[in-house]
Formats: C-alpha cells, structure tokens, sequence
C-alpha cells in the first residue's frame, strides 16, 4: 500500500504527513489526540543517514512532547549494503536509532509498528522489531532472504525447503509465518484505524513474542529454552 | 605466555578469561539442546546450537558469560542460540552479577532458519537494554576469526562497552555481501588490507566504536575485561543526544569518502598511512579526543 493511501486510511485526508526524501515524519490527530508518525518510504535502504535522521525524530519527540505515542511506518529493503556506510559504523547509527526507540518506550511513549509495504532484515531490526509491538498488513513482505537464494548460500534445494516451509514458519519468508512466530503482534485488516485503537490499548509493554511464538506453534523453542536458562542449576 | 584469543574456541576463551575453573555453564552440551530446524533440514546440528552460557568469575566477581562458537555455523544466530542470550540477559536481571560478558563471534542472523534467527536477535536487543536499565552492564569482547556482523554487529553497539582485538573486525554487513550487491569496484572482498581498514579492530578503536584495543591474547582481553567491567554506560536522555551529536558530526566530517585512510587524515589521526602497520601498543595513542563519555 502507498504510504498516502495508508494515511489517508489512518488518519483521514488532511493527515498533514510529509514524506522528505525516503523519510517521513509528523504528528497527527488520532482519536482526537495528537500523535507522532516517523516512517521510511519506497523501500528505503536504511544507511547512516537515515538511521540518524529517525533518531533525530524520536530524540526530538522524547524532548518535546513526552508520553506522545508513536507510530513507526516500515517499508525498508534493509541495510544500506555500501563500504561508505560500513566505514562510518553504520551498526552503530542502527543501535542507537535502537536505543532511541527503546528509551521512547521506557520513557512513557506508546511505541506501535506497521510494517504496511516490507520489511528485511538489517533495516527491520533498529524500528519496527523494537517497538512495544510491530503489526503488518496482510499483504506485506517480511523476511530476511528470499527461498531462491536461501538455497543458494544454505545448498538445499528450493523445493525442499518449500515443502518444509508448509509446517515450519522458521523457514519461509511471509507475514503469516512472523505472526505466527510471534515477531509480529497480528495482522490490520479492514477497518485500519480501528486496529491502530486496538493496538494502542492492547499492545504488550514488555518483551512477550517467545511466548507468543510458542502459543501459536511458530516458533516453539524459544520460550521454553529461555525458560530454562532461567531454571538452570 | 600469549595465548591466541582469536585460534581459541568459544569454552577454552571462557576457561583461559575467566578465574580458574570458577566456569558454571547452563544447559550444557551434555542436555543437548539442538535445533530442531537444522536437523528437519539434514544439517548437522551442535549440542549447545553454537553458544555457551554460564556464570563464573573474573578477579573474584561473579559474572554471567556467553561465547559463541565461530566453528559452528559461523556464530550464527539460530531460535535456540538466540534463546540462550535471552535467558541469559534476563537471568542476569534477576540475580545481578556485576557484569554480563558477551564473548561475540558471528556472521548474524542464521539462514537456515533466519526468520526465527531474526526475530531472536531483536529479542536479545531488547533483554541488552533491559539489563542496562537495571545498571548490570554488558560487555562485548570481539577477536574471533568470523568477526562480528550483521544482527550481532548491531547488539554489540547495543552493549555498554565494546572491547576489540587488532584481528577483530566489526560491521554490519560483509564485504561479500557488499559486492555481491554493487560490484567489485564497490567493496573489493578479496582486498583483505580494504577489508581490514574497513571493518577491523584498529579502525573500530580509532572511531571510538571500540573503548579498547587488544591483542590477540586472552590474558589482554581479561585485563581489558576487568578495567571496563566497572564503567557502565547509561543510557538517558541526554546520553542519547551526546551519542547522536557525535555520530551526526562523523557523519558531516565523513562526507564523500569511502577509504579509512581517509577518513583517518580527517579525524585527526597522525600519519594515518601508518595505522595498518602499527602494534597495538604504539596506535592506542593516535586515537583522536571522543568526548568524556560518562
């Protein structure tokens, strides 16, 4: 979905969010209540810059309106894959925009994700996987490597690994599977301001997606090993 | 006598660092904890999924500790692998060690089952500020041959302190990758000197991503260990803003270039030209002023 469209769909047509480049940011009305909106557009590749620009936003929002949910919009193909941003440390700009988001939460604010287009790997991990809880729309893309080249770089045919995928999440790319898995809280469908509502009463303050991912069967290990890390002699 | 921390495995780096024989691991390979992924998959698994954790002591303080295992699957992070850390870092909330020591040797996300592997790191970000919050640092220590990348690259700026080897190297993103993505003329992963001044040890510690520089010898990594297993990071507001201020002016001064060398001359560093092949010794002290970090 088009970031407009999905504005428009949150927030009605005179939302006031402006994209600059691959960034936007604003704050809204929601519910009457303001609200802040920092998001990445065209499947941005997220590199220093414009990890340091979010966190410039959310930094920005911590010191001027405290307790202000935020609503993080992801639509990123992932790290930006050059030496520039590597020499520059770009691991280091993805923590601290990381911190930022964590510090929002602890802080008071309100911290919901949607991933609305994609979300891979690198650039997915510093936002929307550090929110109280990321949710996505129904046809978005989640992943960290398509099946083609999985097979590649792991050596086992494709359509192993899709047979395999029909009873394991862990192996197939796919908003179904990260819900399933716990990673992602559930699925906006229909009514999208009624599931952002939803969310901002409901979504979990501490970290529960192990759990979550061993009640829905999609990741059954994690939980129980932390568990027993926990129990151990 | 120099022991290589970087030809050790991840326990004899947790036996020679630690005090002697004060090592208590958690679920030990003896419990067999594997993945049940890479076995539905025909891989061969590890009876500890590449991770050791435990609890131990370093001059007479309990610690909590955890070593990946770069032989195995090159450190990557898998759901079970994943889970120890957490469990780990959420333990360390409960019972408060004086410090959590990350032994970090990784390519990232694991992919044969990266979703999972994903998810997993993510949830080892948030138990890594969780702890801080609580004033239990995290100290990662990084000279294993694989380095340490992509989300494990991200957890380790994620920690209170970082300490690296000069043969450590630590990035997000290969240089396969790199040029796999945007050619050879972008990253050269052959040209290991371009390799090194990109992503290693020394240029991490000329930038200040690294608080300290080693060599590769466990006994340097132990006493580097116990001169920042005090010295706490924590994280606030105005700590946020002094991080952002510095890597945003990194950020200007670096403008348009792509080589270390470069980048070195802009920083300040005296005779840049010289890093690669200088000891560890004699560069500790080219390291540019960073501002006071509290």
């Amino acid at each position: 979905m088009h970031w407009n469209e999905l504005a428009t769909a949150l927030f009605g047509p005179d939302h006031g969010l402006q994209a600059e480049g691959a960034l936007i940011t604003g704050t809204v009305s929601f519910d009457g209540q303001p609200m802040a909106v920092i998001g990445t557009i065209d499947h941005a590749p997220i590199g220093v810059e414009l990890a340091l620009r979010q966190a410039r936003a959310v930094l920005d929002l911590m010191a001027q309106h405290p307790g202000r949910p935020l609503l993080l919009l992801v639509d990123t193909q992932g790290q930006q894959l050059r030496r520039h941003d590597e020499l520059l440390g770009i691991n280091r700009a993805m923590a601290h925009l990381a911190a930022c988001v964590d510090q929002a939460r602890r802080r008071g604010h309100r911290v919901i994700a949607l991933v609305y287009d994609q979300a891979l790997s690198g650039g997915f991990l510093a936002t929307g996987l550090m929110a109280d809880a990321c949710y996505a729309l129904p046809a978005a893309e989640i992943r960290v490597m398509r099946l083609p080249a999985m097979a590649r770089v792991t050596k086992i045919a494709e359509e192993r690994l899709q047979a395999l995928s029909q009873s394991n999440p862990v192996f197939a790319p796919g908003v179904a599977n990260y819900v399933a898995m716990g990673g992602i809280q559930g699925l906006w469908e229909g009514d999208l301001a009624a599931a952002l509502r939803q969310a901002l009463q409901t979504a979990p303050r501490e970290d529960q997606r192990a759990a979550l991912g061993a009640e829905r069967a999609g990741r059954r290990c994690a939980a129980p090993v932390i568990q027993q890390v926990l129990d151990a002699a | 006598m120099n022991l290589s921390y970087s030809e050790c495995s991840a326990r004899e780096r947790l036996a020679a660092l630690l005090d002697a024989g004060s090592f208590h691991e958690w679920l030990p390979p003896q419990a067999r904890i594997t993945s049940p992924h890479l076995a539905q998959l025909g891989v061969p698994s590890s009876f500890d999924d590449g991770v050791a954790i435990g609890r131990g002591r370093l001059a007479g303080q309990d610690v909590f500790v955890a070593a990946q295992e770069g032989a195995f699957m090159g450190g990557g992070v898998g759901e079970v692998h994943g889970a120890k850390l957490v469990g780990l870092l959420r333990r360390a909330q409960r019972e408060r060690p004086r410090a959590v020591l990350l032994l970090a040797e990784s390519g990232g996300v694991r992919l044969h089952e990266a979703n999972a592997g994903l998810i997993g790191v993510s949830e080892v970000m948030r138990a890594v500020f969780d702890l801080r919050a609580t004033g239990v640092p995290v100290l990662v220590l990084i000279g294993g041959a694989n380095g340490c990348f992509g989300g494990m690259g991200l957890v380790a700026r994620c920690a209170d302190r970082v300490i690296i080897s000069d043969v450590g190297r630590l990035a997000m993103s290969g240089p396969e990758v790199i040029e796999a993505s945007h050619g050879v003329e972008e990253f050269d992963a052959r040209d290991r000197a371009l390799v090194w001044r990109t992503t290693g040890g020394k240029h991490r510690y000329l930038l200040g991503d690294a608080d300290a520089l080693v060599d590769d010898d466990v006994a340097a990594f132990r006493q580097a260990a116990l001169d920042w297993l005090d010295r706490p990071r924590p994280l606030d507001l105005a700590a946020l803003e002094a991080e952002h201020t510095l890597l945003a002016e990194r950020q200007r001064q670096a403008q348009g270039c792509d080589d270390a060398r470069e980048l070195w001359q802009r920083l300040g560093v005296p005779e840049p030209a010289s890093v690669p092949d200088l000891e560890v010794a004699a560069l500790r002290p080219l390291r540019p002023a960073l501002p006071e970090t509290p």
